[in-house]
């Protein structure tokens, strides 16, 4: 008899564990469109990780493309962990039970890959605590032959250096281009027999791979970086990132996976394209997944029936940097409402501009007494859009609110960011001057008599953390008593207005935000911190309830590291960063221009008015070869790619 | 036209709580493709309603939910369709047309027709019990057989524990599932014949080596619910045991309409 027949699922965790945590169908797998496949008849066995809480972890896209994508070969069975929560880690910890995938319900242990996403600085305890309940050796150099490969990747890869220690090797880039190469790579050296540090070898001659442990770093007394240099001679000395240029013939999940729980992103998600035109000086995302690529309409069509139809979902949502700047967004949207609206399927359009379009599609889908209207103006005055280059007007929110007030929304949300650069007390009053002006909008445009109540604003300010690969990668980033001052001076200003009443604001924790600053730009020295904090009882700190900001304190004393090293100082123009060994495609002179432009105050026009020089060119590809005129503009702003 | 669906949860599933049970099929009758009535608004939702909710680490053969669906299918294929995409711990087992209510009145939910349950209850291997295999049988008998069973049960609405009598809402033991039914006799079919179809029943409740097991037929529904986990822990006490709610499986085999001592399938 093959084994096919006899493996059969067994629960890593006996009745009485799973009944006394909390949502015990964390732990249990079993979700429809799960992949069944017996473990002893592949060659690769991957364990794909986001380390957070399952409803976070499982509301990922990437995964579930990487999903997908492995498991399509016969060779390799791809299965999933996400972060055990604090009742269970316990548990764990105390019963000694090794962190299981969900799928096998096996250790993990006994796989041959562990792959991390990184997409968040706040997890980096939990990939810690990921590899400690797994029986993983933290550090790569101490991991023994048995022991499962660790891969990590996701934006935070883009600075991996604090980082570093922990993992076998980083996936610099987009998934669907070399993961075949690498698992191709690893079962024929397993089929050898080779040992883990050839494999390693063998992976650091591939494109976008960067293995750690093959590269020194010294620094200058001051303690910024003074070299940094491979020591094996596989290693090269630049890791360029890896990008899929054909978007409409890649991988995608046409069964995505349905969870029990409901999760954060409880939907069929469709991403219509990688990339973004806009050039925001302060969003890494807009300069990393450069150049903005389009999906075919009809390919999206395709996958939308499939994916509605193969999961049962309520609701599809379309994700990307910006809709709006998808060229056949009005085909696209107009064939989901014509297709499902009368199945009940609710469509969700974020990062949407506000326009007519915009509000006639809102209007077909949501209850307008219900919902509420986004902005994201990021910052209150027009000088202070123009340094970050958001390029949306005052007038754009103001006449966008207008139209929507009069087709019956009462409700507005403005996302702003407190402590970018040269921001001036002027700047933020203007958060509560423009909020108020919102306000004062619909009281002017909607009579008495049609008033559904009062308007509700709801503005809420994040804090500004300078990240790698922008072109504010020099900047100072505000102390957390700067912060401080910051946001009470806005709350005062708030309360200063006319129409105060209708406002409500929120605000972010300081705390959190600077330790985001300082692994964001941190180097390989973090990693003691790190390790420290963890060691000493911090993990989930993205959870407010779990955040211990007197471990992480007590961990910079022990360690001798700054908090100011890392945020609040100015950097040289030719100081080298932990991550200039990646070529992200855009160039450092690129940044810097734009860095110096935002310094006058300067916009750049987005990539279809004209091309800013960034490097992208490099991919051949995207928006970088559509047809422009002579002035540079991109030609045709209709249906790029479908004949429609 | 209404259909009432029956399934059974097992295996994993049963750490699945029931608001997600609910979720789970809404999804399944869309990827089943039944074409369900929706109610209207900006946020329809599908006209369906279950039975009686079953608890975290439950499991049952049958579970029943009611749906209106429009145009015409046939029971079989309203179990086939649907029992094709369930995953594993899920299987429908059957499905009968509701009749038509009469005149002006309104339709009866499942819920509200609920009167009685048949549970059987066994003590997990790796958990410790006084009395052997004969000896937990025949005690169960002695206690059930008492002219009164009082029990301590929490107050719904005030949250206090208050001492009842609970031999009124136990309808008869037995040792497994076939004694339960000789000795309570058989339950009748629904009054008004109606088209359905069930696929073979097999039980999926759990068997544990140790052998002790229970089953029983309490009240159930809105009026007096009596969870079968009073029973038992009432039973430890008379054993002169500490009741360990994790020692034991509570496997639902069918749930009935009607009153006592006629019920009705549902």
């Amino acid at each position: 008899m093959s084994e096919k027949q006899t493996f059969v699922r067994k629960l890593a965790l006996s009745d009485e564990i799973l009944l006394s945590v909390d949502k015990p169908a964390r732990y249990i797998g079993g979700e429809v469109n799960m992949v069944m496949k017996n473990p002893r008849e592949v060659d690769i066995r991957f364990c794909m990780c986001f380390p957070d809480v399952y409803e976070v972890g499982m509301s990922h896209l990437g995964i579930q493309i990487l999903y997908d994508m492995f498991n399509r070969r016969e060779d390799t069975y791809c299965e999933r962990v996400y972060s055990p929560w604090p009742d269970l880690d316990r548990v764990l910890r105390e019963k000694k039970i090794p962190l299981f995938a969900l799928e096998s319900q096996e250790p993990l242990k006994e796989f041959d890959f562990l792959g991390i996403t990184l997409q968040y600085e706040m997890c980096y305890t939990n990939v810690l605590q990921i590899l400690d309940l797994a029986g993983i050796p933290l550090h790569a150099t101490e991991r023994r032959e048995d022991d499962p490969i660790v891969v990590g990747g996701g934006p935070c890869a883009y600075n991996p250096e604090p980082l570093a220690e922990f993992f076998d090797f980083f996936y610099l880039g987009e998934g669907e281009t070399v993961y075949y190469e690498i698992l191709d790579q690893y079962k024929e050296h397993k089929r050898r027999g080779g040992s883990r540090k050839e494999f390693l070898e063998a992976v650091a001659g591939i494109e976008g791979m960067y293995v750690p442990q093959f590269y020194e770093a010294s620094y200058h007394e001051d303690g910024t970086l003074a070299s940094f240099e491979p020591v094996n001679s596989h290693a090269k000395r630049v890791i360029r990132k890896q990008v899929e240029m054909s978007l409409s013939d890649t991988f995608y999940q046409e069964k995505p996976l349905v969870p029990y729980l409901r999760v954060i992103q409880d939907r069929v998600v469709l991403e219509i394209q990688r990339g973004c035109i806009r050039g925001c000086r302060f969003c890494q995302a807009g300069m990393l997944y450069r150049p903005i690529r389009e999906r075919n309409v009809e390919y999206l069509k395709r996958l939308a029936v499939q994916m509605l139809r193969s999961t049962g979902q309520e609701e599809i949502s379309l994700s990307s940097l910006s809709s709006s700047d998808y060229s056949c967004l009005k085909e696209l949207v107009y064939f989901l409402i014509d297709t499902f609206q009368k199945e009940g399927v609710n469509i969700s359009l974020p990062s949407l501009r506000i326009d007519a379009f915009a509000l006639d599609v809102m209007s077909k889908v949501q209850d307008i007494t219900k919902s509420s209207l986004t902005f994201a103006p990021e910052a209150g005055s027009q000088r202070m859009r123009n340094v970050i280059n958001k390029g949306l007007t005052k007038e754009d929110i103001l006449n966008g609110a207008a139209e929507a007030f009069r087709g019956g929304w009462n409700k507005v949300k403005l996302y702003f960011m407190l402590g970018l650069p040269t921001e001036g007390e002027e700047d933020i009053r203007q958060i509560a001057e423009l909020s108020n002006e919102i306000a004062k909008v619909y009281y002017d445009t909607i009579p008495k008599s049609e008033r559904h109540g009062k308007v509700q604003i709801t503005t809420s300010t994040s804090f500004f953390v300078p990240k790698p690969f922008t072109p504010f990668q020099w900047v100072r980033m505000d102390t957390a008593e700067e912060f401080t001052e910051k946001r009470k001076l806005l709350s005062a200003a708030v309360k200063e207005q006319l129409n105060a009443k209708s406002i409500k604001y929120n605000w972010h924790d300081t705390d959190v935000t600077m330790l985001e600053g300082v692994f964001a730009r941190g180097d390989r020295r973090c990693a003691a911190l790190l390790e420290g904090a963890y060691r000493d009882g911090c993990m989930f700190d993205s959870w407010s309830e779990f955040f211990r900001g007197d471990i992480w304190q007590k961990q910079f004393e022990k360690t001798g590291l700054s908090v100011e090293f890392y945020t609040s100082r100015e950097r040289a123009k030719d100081e080298l960063f932990p991550w200039d060994f990646i070529d992200a495609g855009i160039t450092k002179n690129f940044l810097y221009r734009e860095y110096e432009k935002s310094r006058r105050e300067e916009i750049t026009p987005n990539c279809r008015k004209g091309c800013a020089g960034c490097g992208a060119k490099q991919f051949h590809g995207g928006v970088c070869y559509e047809p422009r005129n002579e002035s540079g503009e991109v030609t045709s702003k209709e249906c790029l790619l479908a004949d429609c | 036209m209404n259909v009432r669906v029956r399934f059974a949860k097992y295996g994993a599933v049963k750490f699945v709580g029931h608001l997600d049970v609910l979720r789970y099929f809404q999804k399944a009758v869309r990827r089943a493709e039944l074409d369900i009535v929706y109610s209207k608004g900006y946020h329809p939702h599908q006209i369906m309603s279950f039975a009686l909710p079953l608890g975290v680490g439950l499991t049952s053969d049958s579970e029943y939910m009611d749906m209106e669906l429009h145009g015409a299918f046939t029971p079989k294929e309203v179990t086939e369709r649907l029992d094709a995409v369930m995953t594993e711990g899920f299987s429908v087992t059957g499905c009968r047309v509701l009749p038509e209510p009469e005149n002006g009145r309104k339709r009866e939910t499942a819920m509200s027709l609920i009167a009685a349950a048949d549970y059987l209850v066994s003590l997990k291997d790796g958990y410790e019990f006084p009395l052997d295999r004969e000896a937990f049988y025949k005690g169960f008998q002695d206690f059930s057989g008492q002219e009164t069973i009082p029990v301590l049960k929490k107050m719904k609405k005030s949250g206090e524990e208050q001492e009842i009598d609970v031999k009124p809402f136990l309808y008869g033991t037995g040792r497994d599932r076939e004694e339960l039914l000789s000795n309570t006799g058989a339950v009748r079919p629904p009054d008004v014949a109606t088209e359905s179809y069930q696929t073979e029943g097999v039980s999926h409740a759990e068997r544990y080596e140790n052998g002790r097991i229970l089953a029983m037929r309490l009240s159930a529904g809105s009026a007096n619910n009596i969870r079968p986990e009073l029973l038992t822990e009432a039973f430890c006490l008379a054993c002169g045991t500490e009741y360990n709610p994790y020692a034991w499986q509570i496997h639902r085999f069918d749930l009935y309409g009607g009153a006592a001592p006629d019920f009705e399938l549902l």
